[in-house]
């Protein structure tokens, strides 16, 4: 016997919402992709308890899409900020506009 | 509590603790390697919850290739230990209340959620050979599209390295 469903449940939200708080609070674009790939993740667990809970396979094979998909997002986002830092020298979003960003 | 219900909770605890320690860190080297801790541990969990292929791909992509892919870009640009905007009080209260609804909804949701879901849930494994059969034959059509997508990526990533670098360099060439 393993522990129950809600257990997982509640460790893929903590984890969820550690990565939405990165998310949102970091103001450095390479943290933010960081987070999304944590929210991903998380969402991932919970797939894979879920197909445990219900004895299903379904959810085995969403977690190997959100693997996928997450692989795409990190080379497409990781190529913008490269493309972002060779014309402004910087990471921080609100610097990519305006150079007085430091001051906010 | 059995065993695997042991080292269930002791993955649950190493992966909070080095998640939270990967988002608060200054330095991005240091984050992006307890990132991948964080992903060993669910890789761990993964073979718990009875996902064995899913846990050696969770090794070999996750924190093999993409966490791999961010510690190459972190060090090339090298912005390792970029100092960040100071945060005030009054930039924190929005995510501070955004989370707040976000875990006030969880814990309505887990809580009323079915009793049944609260019983320990029996073991089980699937074994990559069936995992396989069925995602090939009931999930092809979307096997198709992700390798598509996989495809438009690559597209997309050589478009956005490749132009960008040509028109910077004529501008090289003919400001002097």
């Amino acid at each position: 016997m393993i522990v129950a469903y809600t257990h997982v449940l509640i460790l893929a939200a903590i984890l969820f919402f550690i990565g939405m708080l990165c998310t949102i609070a970091r103001r450095n674009l390479i943290m933010i992709l960081l987070g999304l790939e944590i929210m991903l993740n998380a969402a991932a667990v919970a797939f894979v308890g879920a197909s445990l809970r219900w004895q299903q396979v379904e959810g085995q094979v969403m977690a190997i899409f959100i693997l996928a998909v997450a692989a795409v997002e990190v080379s497409v986002g990781l190529a913008l900020i490269v493309c972002i830092y060779r014309q402004t020298a910087t990471v921080d979003p609100a610097c990519i506009e305006s150079k007085e960003c430091q001051l906010l | 509590m059995t065993l695997y219900s042991a080292v269930f909770y002791l993955t649950a605890v190493f992966m909070i603790i080095s998640t939270g320690l990967a988002v608060t860190r200054n330095n991005l080297v240091h984050a992006v390697l307890y990132l991948v801790l964080s992903f060993f541990g669910s890789a761990v969990l993964f073979f718990l919850l009875g996902a064995p292929l899913l846990a050696a791909l969770e090794v070999i992509i996750y924190a093999g290739a993409i966490m791999i892919l961010f510690l190459f870009i972190v060090m090339m640009l090298k912005v390792e230990t970029s100092e960040e905007r100071i945060s005030t009080w009054i930039h924190m209260s929005a995510p501070v209340l955004v989370g707040a609804v976000y875990l006030l909804a969880c814990i309505f949701l887990v809580y009323l959620s079915d009793p049944a879901a609260s019983e320990p849930m029996s073991a089980a494994r699937v074994h990559p050979r069936d995992f396989a059969e069925y995602l090939f034959t009931r999930h092809w059509l979307a096997i198709e599209m992700v390798s598509l997508l996989l495809l438009i990526a690559l597209i997309g990533v050589l478009h956005l390295g490749l132009g960008r670098a040509q028109p910077k360099n004529t501008n090289k060439g003919g400001s002097p």
